[in-house]
């Protein structure tokens, strides 16, 4: 049962070649860009690595740049086939490469379409990534003199300016944390004492936010401190100002901006399968039409190229039958071990 | 006596017209480059326009964008004739034009230096427009609600933050302004009616500065209020600290970041014009080795190529004359029919008979 048989004419054949050729150098193009993307979403992720808490996401921009190293070779390979496919001597010496070279193939091309599946399914795992890590990042704000974590209160003040975002989920997260240090602290005053007493755990808190949390639109000059207290302030009302800091959370924030930049990507790539895999079946019918052709006198006949010999199922099995019977192999010389060792003692 | 005679074998001639027609076409894209960095420059001073008082200093990308595109021009046609020249039948064509085309690049050339001076020139007067345009931003920080000043205080904090700056010289700058509008302030508070009583201009005069100050890389949170009192604060003294706001000057870092740009821009535009010169002299050795050569009569034979046919002295002197001597067209030259004293034979055809005859005698018979 022959999958998606069609007819070749001579010179439905040569154009097949030609276009096939140049698409390969398109495809090689675009397995650079794949590589490119790759790096260059490796490098944003990479730059915020200080707010994640694990790299797991990572397996994207990886398995991005394998794919577009992979698609290199492979279109590199496909327009040095077409080019020797229409001689009908130079084109029998490729004849043992072939069936591997496809098997590998197809495999790095349905790892581009899991790559783009993948950037989809990893927003999960990044937005809990980053809540551990902006969680940690705020609680290690005031530790600037502790080695390790003293690039904390820079690293939070950029992201913060730069997102244009303030805490973890929203600002009120910096009212439950101590992020002001003890050595900024006068133990002597009264105010002091109060508000440390205050609590169970004896931490400095506020209702007060960074100066990075402030917004550079607001009309007024930024309110940090007393935020809740609308008397302390004059002409101020605490539920509806939206314009003194910034209202969004920098987790959200920042899973957009990841989300945003995947998702561009992800477009991008999946363009790329497209055409990648265009390639491939116009190679295997350029394959399949001139290995008719071999061995006859008159090449310009008209042959027939499919793309499977046999039916799907029976092709798959066809390439896993090697890689089964290597594992059933070891398995069964085990058993012939023990069986023979059994029956010595039966006698 | 020429100037730095060469002699052109035909090869020689012929390598030296395919090398011009590259270096042209390279010139072209150098130009392209030129026209885009005159762009960029253009679009970087207007970006910061707010911040600008008004000063003549969009002359110099301008001036850039034009170079760039003339030079674009110049250098395609340049590539045309060379590429032209490698005939000799085809030069022909190209003959009268290639002097006056000579003339003109070498001024254009001069254009192209004067362009290069004109980035390094830029300092004093971008230093005055910054100066009065970072007052006059600073003065209208709290004026949100005036229309046409209420985005100064977002353009003031962001550049703030962005070029790591503080006021316009230093943080004192803000001192000296009230940077807080009325509309915030409690009128009715005792601190607030002193301090606005405490000056003449009855100005609310604070020793803070805005949130935008801040300095990042602080280990204590920002302090932006009192700065100037010690006591004010657990474990802070005004003079030492450094790191709580931004030290530099806004003026300063512009100027630097601008200086940069414009010094960068400066040797593309020194590089561009050293090229220029040099396809300058390959044409005019191209072109004098040609005309020699059709002189001579015979295409394929050795020729002289010369910058200038004489010495520089003469050749001021000819061109000089020529110059002059266009002045006189108009002139009747008037040196020899207007003296009466010099004998100019009688050229009509009535023949009077001959001269020196007496005349008859007539007799009187009565």
């Amino acid at each position: 049962m022959v999958v998606m048989k069609m007819k070749f004419p001579f010179q439905k054949r040569v154009k097949l070649a030609q276009g096939l050729w140049l698409l390969s150098w398109c495809a090689t193009v675009a397995g650079a860009t794949t590589f490119t993307l790759g790096c260059v979403l490796k490098t944003e992720l990479r730059r915020r690595a200080e707010v994640m808490d694990n790299a797991d996401v990572h397996i994207v921009p990886n398995t991005l740049m394998i794919v577009g190293l992979a698609s290199l070779g492979i279109n590199y390979f496909a327009s040095k086939i077409c080019q020797d496919a229409l001689d009908a001597g130079r084109f029998p010496r490729w004849k043992n490469f072939l069936k591997p070279y496809f098997a590998a193939s197809c495999f790095f091309t349905v790892l581009m379409l899991l790559a783009v599946i993948m950037s989809y399914a990893m927003k999960g795992s990044l937005e809990s990534s980053l809540k551990i890590g902006l969680r940690n990042g705020i609680r290690f704000y005031k530790d600037t003199d502790t080695p390790g974590r003293c690039f904390q209160k820079q690293n939070i003040d950029r992201l913060q300016m730069e997102f244009q975002c303030c805490g973890n989920n929203d600002f009120r997260d910096w009212f439950e944390v101590q992020w002001i240090s003890n050595r900024y602290l006068d133990f002597s005053s009264k105010e002091v004492k109060d508000r440390i007493k205050s609590n169970v755990d004896g931490r400095y808190l506020l209702d007060g936010v960074p100066f990075s949390c402030c917004n550079p639109s607001s009309p007024r000059p930024c309110i940090q401190y007393q935020l809740t207290n609308n008397s302390a302030h004059y002409n101020y009302d605490y539920q509806t100002e939206e314009l003194n800091i910034y209202l969004r959370g920098c987790r959200e924030a920042l899973v957009n901006y990841y989300m945003g930049l995947m998702n561009t990507i992800g477009a991008g790539v999946l363009s790329i399968f497209i055409l990648q895999g265009s390639v491939l079946v116009s190679l295997r019918f350029l394959q399949t039409a001139m290995e008719a052709v071999a061995g006859k006198e008159n090449t310009e006949i008209e042959t027939e190229g499919y793309l499977l010999e046999k039916s799907v199922k029976d092709t798959v099995m066809e390439y896993l039958n090697p890689v089964l019977k290597f594992l059933l192999l070891t398995n069964q010389v085990e058993e012939g071990a023990t069986t023979s060792g059994a029956t010595p003692a039966a006698t | 006596m020429a100037v730095l005679r060469v002699k052109f074998t035909k090869t020689k001639r012929d390598k030296l017209a395919q090398v011009l027609w590259i270096l042209n076409w390279i010139s072209v894209v150098t130009g392209a480059i030129l026209f885009s960095l005159g762009l960029f420059l253009k679009v970087e001073i207007n970006k910061r326009g707010e911040l600008m008082a008004e000063r003549d200093i969009q002359y110099v990308p301008n001036m850039l964008i034009a170079v760039g595109l003339i030079a674009c021009a110049i250098n395609f046609l340049g590539g045309k004739i060379c590429y032209d020249c490698v005939d000799t039948t085809k030069f022909l064509r190209w003959k009268l034009i290639m002097l006056p085309y000579i003339i003109c690049t070498f001024f254009f050339t001069f254009c192209v230096l004067v362009g290069a001076l004109m980035c390094y020139s830029m300092h004093g007067e971008l230093e005055e427009s910054l100066n009065l345009g970072l007052t006059e931003a600073m003065r209208f920080y709290k004026d949100t609600d005036t229309p046409g000043r209420c985005f100064l205080k977002r353009t003031v904090d962001l550049l703030q933050i962005h070029f790591q700056c503080c006021g316009n010289n230093g943080y004192r700058d803000w001192f000296q302004i009230q940077w807080i509008s009325n509309r915030y302030l409690d009128m009715s508070q005792k601190e607030v009616v002193d301090r606005l009583r405490s000056n003449v201009e009855g100005k609310y005069l604070m020793d803070g500065v805005p949130f935008s100050c801040c300095n990042t890389n602080s280990p204590r949170p920002c302090i932006q209020q009192q700065i100037t009192n010690n006591s004010a604060h657990f474990s802070y003294e005004h003079q030492t600290e450094e790191l709580n706001l931004w030290m530099k000057g806004c003026r300063q870092a512009l100027l630097e970041y601008y200086i940069h740009m414009m010094q960068s821009i400066g040797l593309a535009v020194l590089i561009t014009w050293l090229f220029e010169l040099s396809v300058l002299t390959g044409v005019r050795y191209l072109q004098t080795s040609l005309e020699n050569v059709l002189r001579q009569g015979d295409p394929n034979s050795e020729s002289d190529g010369w910058l200038l046919e004489n010495s520089f002295m003469e050749t001021a002197r000819i061109n000089l004359n020529i110059i002059k001597s266009l002045g006189k067209n108009n002139q009747i030259d008037t040196s020899n029919n207007g003296d009466p004293n010099i004998n100019v034979p009688s050229t009509s055809k009535a023949h009077y008979g001959p001269d020196n005859v007496p005349p008859k005698q007539i007799t009187e018979d009565i």
